[in-house]
This record gives C-alpha cells, structure tokens and sequence, in this order.
C-alpha cells in the first residue's frame, strides 16, 4: 500500500528533482500517447524532440521561439516571487505588440536610427501600462488580480483584432486584416546570416543577468521575496505591499510588452490578428518549471520552445492535429504539480494488513 | 474496586519523523486523583494526551482502563470510555448558543434535546459553573467559555477529564474558582489530569505528579511534598539556572507618551482601544496584563506603526507625534519590536536567519545603495546567534527548524543588536523553555539598564512581577492604573484584568 508522509521539512533537493521527473514522466505519457495513435512511439518522440533541433538552423529557430517566452516568464517570475498571481502576461504581450506597431507604423517609409528603439519603448510602455491598470484595480479597488489579468487578455485581443481591422489595416493590402509592413529600419537585426536570430536574443540575456542580480542582491528584491513569503512580517518590516505589488506588475507588464514588440518587428515584421501562439499562457509553466529562478527558467523556456517546435513538425510528418503542443504543455504542467507534493511528502510503502486485522476491543464493556 | 487503577498507561512510544515525541512513558491515576502532567514545551505532553484521547496512534505501549486493556483508536473510543478533554484552544462556534453548541459536538450522546438546556443549567449549578445555555459565545469571556467546554464533558458522565494548560487564559480571580470545581469533581471520584507548566498551581490541588523531559518521564512525585524547585529541577534538567531576584528600575524620564488614544474596531471580533493613556520612561520596564482578546494586538499596532493613523496627534516618543509614520520610520527614531507571532510575522519560516536579520536590521549598514552586503548579514548573523547562545547548525538554518525559545532568542537578540531606545514586546517567553526564559529575562533587563524604555504586553503574571518596575492591566480596550510592580497585589490585578477599573473611570468621568 502506497502512503503519503509528511517530512518535517520541505526537501530542497526534490524541489530541484520535481521538475525533471515531470519532463520525464511526460515523455512517457507522450510515447504512449504517440503508440495509441498508431505511431512508433519512439520515432514519433524523435521527431517531436530531436528532429527540430538536429541541425543549426534548427536551434537558431529554437532559440527565436523562446525569446518571447522567456522574457515573459522572467517577469512573471518575478510576480510569483510576490505571490502576486499574474495570469495577464498574454494580455500584457498582445498591448506591447499593438502600442509598438502603432509606432512602427509611423516609420513605414522612414529611415531614421529611432524607428526600431523607440518601437521597443511603446512595446514596453504599452505592457506595463497595461498590467499598471491591473495594479491600480488590484491595489486601490481591492480586486482579485487573478481574474482582472485573465479578463484584461480578452480585452487585449479584442483591441488588436479591432486595429488590425480597422485603424492599422494596410490601405494597400487588398482589405486583408495586415498592417503595412515595417519598414527595414524598424525591424530588429538579425544576428547570424543565413538564421532568423534577432537582436532580441541580446534582450533576453540582459534580462536574465539584470533579474538574477536584482532577486540575489538588491534589498527591493529581498522585500519582494519576504512579501511573497510572509506577508505580516513584511508588514511587521514596514515593507510597502503596495509599492512592492506595484512594482513587479508594471515590471512583469513591461517585459511582456517588449516580448511583443519584438514579435511584430522581429520574426512577423508587421502587426497581423494572431502574434503569439499563447506564450504569454506558456510563460507560467515555464515560470514554475524553472522553479521562479532565473536559470530554471531559462532551462524550461528552451523545452517550451522546442515542444512548440515539436507540435509543428508532427503536424507536418505525423500529420497529427494542432492540439498536441497544448497537449504536452498541459501534460507538463500537470505532472509538475503532482511532483510538487513529493517536496513536503514522501512515499512509504506499507505492507497492508498487521494493523488492520487488529481486533479493536469493545469500548462498551465498561458498566460496573 | 478502588485497588485498580482508573488508567494506567504503560511503555508509550511515538516517533514522528526526525525526532521521538514519546519515548517509553507510562502514567498511572487512581479514582478521584487530581493528577499532573507536568513538562515544559516540547517535552511530549500533547503527544501523550493525542495517543490518551485517540487522536493519535501509539507506535508502542498498552492502556489500561479501569484494569481492563483497551485500544483506543479514536475519539469516539475515548467518550465512550467516559474520557473527557478540554483543549488548551476551545472549538465553539461564535455565533451560536451554549446550547446549541454543545448539541452540535455530542450529537446523539447529547439526549433528548428538549431537557438539555435545564441538564446544562443543573450541571453548571452543581460545580458551581455559573452559565446561562442560551447566551451566544460571542458575547462570553474567555473563562466562561472554557466553563462550556468543562460542562460539555460533565454531560457525559465522565470518569477522567483532561485539562491541557487550563488557567493559562484566566484571571487569578477566575483560577481559584476553576480549582473549586476541580476539587468537588474529585471528591465525587471522578479523576483529573490536569497538564501545565505552573508549579504553585500543581502544588495547590494535585496530589500526584508525572514531570515529562524530552519525551521520557524524569520523575513521579506527589506535588505537595516536593518544593517547586526540585519539580522545576525535574521539568529542565541538572545545569539550568531557575531563578534570580531581579531588581527594580525606577525613572521619571517619559520616553513614549500615549494621551488619549483611540482606536475603532476594523470588525466585529477585533476590540476597540478606549482612551488609552500611558508613559514608558527610559531606562524602566512597563507591563501590561490581560486575558488574551482584550485590545492587546491593536494597542501593539498602533504603537508599531502597522496601523498608522493620520487622524489623531496621540502618540509621542519624547516631543514627536508618531501616529502617521510607518513601521520603517519609527524604527529609525529608535523603536524595535518582537511580535507575538515568532513565525509568520516575527521571522519568515521559509528563510534562513541571515535573511531574517535583515528583515529589521536593514537600516544598520547591511544595505548600501540598495545592494545587499551579504558578507556584513553573515557577520551580524554570527554576532546574534553567538551572542544570544542561538541553538542551530549554522546561520543558513531556516526559521522554521529552529525551536520556539531559540527562535525567539534569536529574534530578540535581532531587535536588541539595534540598540532600541523603545522595545516593544508581546508575549516575549510565551512558549519559551525555562532555560530561553533565563536569557531572554536577562537580555530585556540589561537593556533598560542601559536606558532603553521597555514595554511588554504578557498573559504570563509570573513574567510580568519577575520583570516589569510598573504594571497596569488591559481590559475591552481600557487600560487600568498603573502602579509600581511592588505595590500592585495580584488580587487587585486580577480584578483589574476582570475590567473592574472600568466602572470606577466612568464614575470618575460624570463626576
């Protein structure tokens, strides 16, 4: 018989194990997904996990599919850390990429050095404005930020698919719902001819080294660890919950807004009705995965980006539905949390029966 | 009949992960003894009245009833038995009656519903346990409503009752009531264990003692004929010092003035702050008495800086008003504070003690230009736990591993490294063994030597005469006179506890 035992403590080292256990464990359920549909299931997760990343052009690919996912889920990370449970990140993502198309369209026949910066500035401004108005609701109105963020993504949607439209639909464009494209000086340099691989790249790993020095080494960081953790010794400290809450809203917002910035002037080149696949939704997987740190997260980003590569190519050689990147994200995150438990538990197996059979005595015979 | 036991409990052993809460215990009580289980926190007490009550399993060891071997293996077991218990935290429902509420936790052994209330009110008559079946818990203090739970119990034709730290919420007053009723149970033969840290109180109505230390039993002794220092001896060991006279401070300098502070309650289970004047002067240590729930936390609050407030001018450290400044503000006028709640609010669990340190001490040199100095943390760190003789491996230990009294130490030591020139302090050694006590009594005294002011809110009388050069008592929001700690007798503190300042106020206030 299987039981459940409390540790005395939580254990660092399955906090660290759970997440690979859950990769694995998904794989296993992926291969016996892959078998039932009548694939091999070994070849299918070949070409599910190895195939996209085989050659170079493969990881150069790889690496532009999680730029956005990542700097999402630094600045989710950092959120979570607060226990501030933005779900808003793909709302967040979808305003940057609307508010920077809106500049990048200003440029379309210019070729002025400010076309690309200032684009990335109103995808950042456009982000963090957006989950600002969360904060403000949250913070002043006292509302469930989780819900507002979750509503605010439809909103954000709805707004882009409204401008791309009507107000920022291409005059010449035959009335397909497409911007103009942007032009050469607003689109991020790639950075290895012959790949797809953009500047934007050099923005994740500014954004990873600036995270982990300010959660490792700045008192704002530690105030915002003590918040998540201990709210009435953050209170007991004088930390400021609202400034704190604030702060890692706007922050988280600003990164995801940057992520779509980049989207629409990276890898599109201009702003269509569908600029992110979800990664502002994968994004809080890849946050927990990585365990809310920063390298964790860059770890379970690249898995993020290689399980929507891998959904591509089984559509295109196993010719299986959309679905299964969905699939295998749900997969991961559901076996991350069952994991989770094995953090504060173990199992013990008991051989069943001693205790059981033991004849309880009457409680009864006691008249006297 | 009487030559067998009413229970013997014999070689209980439990062990929970990584440490043995029961190791080999036994424990005899005859008919009609009021029996004590004596042993600081942590010695295995809970434990051994969990396994008793059926709540938790034995890994070892029998139980015999009334010489009969039984296992009991829940609750219900133990009430059929004819055990009861009261719990040290009472599970009544607010908003329902006396009646309703003891109909609700004995279900069908409650009886026919419609006699109940006269059966509660005839019990309650009996033991002199004055209580009216239809008044809500709301509106009850805390001693009559531990006088619920008692009766409770005595429905069900109880032969033991178990009593875990009873007086520990009572005024002195409502103590020697609760031993009269103790005493009558007895003489009708029905047996009592009665489980506590309070010496004098064993010494005053239980006729046999069993002393628990870390989980064994170190000695059997009839409490009226051991001096309370052996059974204090028993309780912590060879090479803890028990006791010291302290002596008193006495300083007219007024260092925190309250002038007529009020406060109103943010719900209808919190207590509003009613006119509540006081000084602490430097160099002096003020206590403050009261039954838990009296305005305590939200007199603490208010003097922290957790609940500033912008709408009155009534607190003052020497001639600056405080209301409106934060917690991180006061702290730099000189103001340190260690909360009732050693985790959760006095520490994060989760993080290690250099982190906690700086939790308040961020102000002195740990933090320049928002940078953490970590080297400068470790070394605060190690100053605190050598200094203070913090029990732990090393400075990376969680909060959440250390033991309630080194934990406290430690979080003492934290605000008292700040060199305070107010300490505020809610229950300091609540919980604490006697050995912490020692040093953390010693630690407050030295710093009002040094001319820190000190006030401490404590349920703990004891602590409260040991420590305190003034001493007042908090009752429903009010506070009572204060007096030097020598001129105040317990009765009279007792009956202030009991609110009894409150009439002679409004006398004074329409005269």
């Amino acid at each position: 018989m299987l039981k459940l035992e409390a540790r005395p403590h939580a254990s660092a080292y399955w906090s660290y194990l759970s997440p690979i256990l859950a990769v694995v464990l998904t794989l296993i359920t992926g291969a016996i997904l892959f078998s039932s549909l009548g694939e091999d299931p070994l070849e299918a997760l070949y070409i599910f996990f190895i195939s996209p990343v085989s050659d170079w052009y493969g990881i150069s690919e790889l690496l532009v599919k999680c730029i956005p996912i990542l700097l999402c889920a630094y600045g989710l990370s950092l959120c979570y850390r607060a226990s501030v449970w933005n779900i808003g990140a793909e709302g967040q993502l979808l305003m940057g990429g609307l508010i920077a198309s809106t500049m990048a369209l200003q440029f379309v026949d210019s070729e002025s050095l400010w076309a690309m910066p200032l684009t990335m500035i109103m995808g950042i401004v456009g982000g963090a404005a957006w989950a600002g108005i969360a904060a403000f609701l949250k913070l002043k109105m006292n509302t469930n930020e989780i819900l507002v963020t979750i509503m605010m993504n439809y909103i954000a949607l709805n707004l882009l698919v409204w401008a791309v439209h009507g107000p920022l639909k291409d005059p010449h464009g035959f009335n397909f719902p497409e911007s103009a494209l942007f032009a050469e000086s607003t689109l991020l340099p790639v950075l290895f001819e012959g790949t797809r691989l953009h500047l934007g790249l050099v923005f994740v790993l500014l954004a990873l080294a600036v995270i982990w020095v300010f959660i490792s080494k700045t008192f704002l960081g530690f105030q915002i660890q003590v918040l998540g953790l201990d709210k009435s010794a953050a209170k007991m400290a004088g930390f400021s919950q609202t400034k704190l809450a604030a702060l890692v809203l706007v922050v988280c917002g600003g990164l995801a807004g940057i992520a779509g910035a980049i989207e629409v002037a990276g890898p599109i080149g201009q702003l269509v009705p569908v600029i992110s696949p979800g990664y502002g939704y994968a994004a809080i997987i890849v946050a927990f995965l990585g365990r809310l740190h920063p390298l964790g997260i860059t770890l379970a980003g690249l898995l993020m980006a290689l399980i929507y590569m891998g959904g591509e190519m089984a559509q295109i050689s196993l010719a299986l539905p959309s679905a299964i990147t969905g699939i295998f994200q749900g997969l991961i995150l559901f076996y991350l949390l069952s994991c989770d438990v094995l953090i504060r538990y173990r199992l013990r197996f008991k051989s069943a029966g001693l205790k059981a059979v033991k004849p309880i005595i009457s409680t009864q015979a006691e008249g006297q | 009949m009487n030559d067998v036991m009413r229970l013997q409990m014999t070689g209980i052993s439990k062990s929970y992960p990584g440490c043995k809460a029961n190791d080999n215990i036994s424990l005899d009580i005859g008919h009609g003894e009021i029996h004590a289980l004596l042993g600081e926190n942590g010695a295995g007490k809970s434990t051994l009245m969990k396994i008793l009550y059926g709540v938790v399993k034995p890994d070892q060891g029998v139980i015999f009833w009334n010489g009969d071997k039984v296992e009991i293996s829940e609750p219900a077991n133990a009430r059929a038995l004819g055990i009861g218990m009261v719990f040290q935290h009472f599970s009544l429902f607010e908003t329902l009656t006396v009646k309703e509420n003891i109909e609700l936790a004995l279900g069908k052994q409650a009886g026919n519903t419609n006699t109940l209330a006269q059966r509660i009110r005839e019990i309650s008559a009996k033991y002199e346990m004055p209580l009216d079946p239809e008044r809500r818990i709301a509106t009850l203090s805390t001693g009559e409503r531990q006088r619920v739970e008692i009766v409770r119990c005595l429905l069900l034709d109880i032969q033991l009752l178990i009593l875990d730290e009873p007086t520990s919420v009572l005024t002195p007053q409502e103590v020697e009531a609760l031993f009269k009723t103790l005493k009558k149970l007895s003489h009708e033969g029905c047996s009592i264990l009665f489980i506590s840290h309070k010496l004098h109180e064993v010494a005053e109505i239980c006729s046999g003692a069993t002393i628990l230390r870390s989980g064994k039993v170190s000695g059997h002794c009839n409490p009226k004929q051991q001096t309370p220092d052996a059974m204090a001896r028993m309780m912590v060991g060879d090479g803890v010092e028990i006791s010291h006279q302290t002596r008193r401070a006495h300083s007219e300098q007024a260092y925190l003035t309250v002038k007529h502070l009020n406060k109103m309650s943010a719900s209808s289970f919190d207590v509003a702050l009613k006119d509540i004047s006081l000084t602490v002067n430097k160099g002096e240590i003020l206590g403050i008495a009261g039954v838990a729930g009296n305005g305590q936390e939200a007199l603490l609050k208010a003097l922290s800086g957790e609940a500033p407030d912008k709408t009155q001018q009534s607190i003052f450290i020497e001639q600056t008003c405080i209301n409106a400044m934060s917690p991180v503000q006061r702290r730099r006028l000189g103001v340190a504070f260690v909360p009732e709640e050693r985790l959760g609010r006095g520490a994060v669990p989760e993080m290690d003690l250099c982190q906690n340190a700086l939790l308040t001490s961020f102000d002195f040199g740990l933090v320049t230009k928002g940078i953490l100095q970590w080297q400068k943390i470790q070394q605060l760190t190690n100053k605190i736990i050598q200094k203070y003789r913090v029990k732990t491996p090393n400075a990376q230990t969680h909060a959440v591993s250390l033991s309630g009294g080194n934990l406290q130490k430690f979080i003492i030591g934290r605000e008292v490294e700040q060199q305070p020139k107010l300490l505020l302090m809610s229950h300091p050694t609540w919980g604490v063994d006697i050995g912490a006590q020692v040093a953390i009594h010693q630690a407050i005294l030295d710093l009002r030597d040094q001319g820190c002011a000190v006030l401490v809110i404590s349920e703990d009388l004891d602590e409260l005469y040991k420590i305190s050069d003034r001493l007042c008592a908090i009752c429903d929001g009010q506070l009572s006179p204060i007096l030097p700690t020598d001129d105040l007798a317990l009765p009279q503190l007792g009956r202030w506890m009991a609110g009894d300042f409150i009439e002679e106020n409004q006398q004074e206030q329409a005269a």
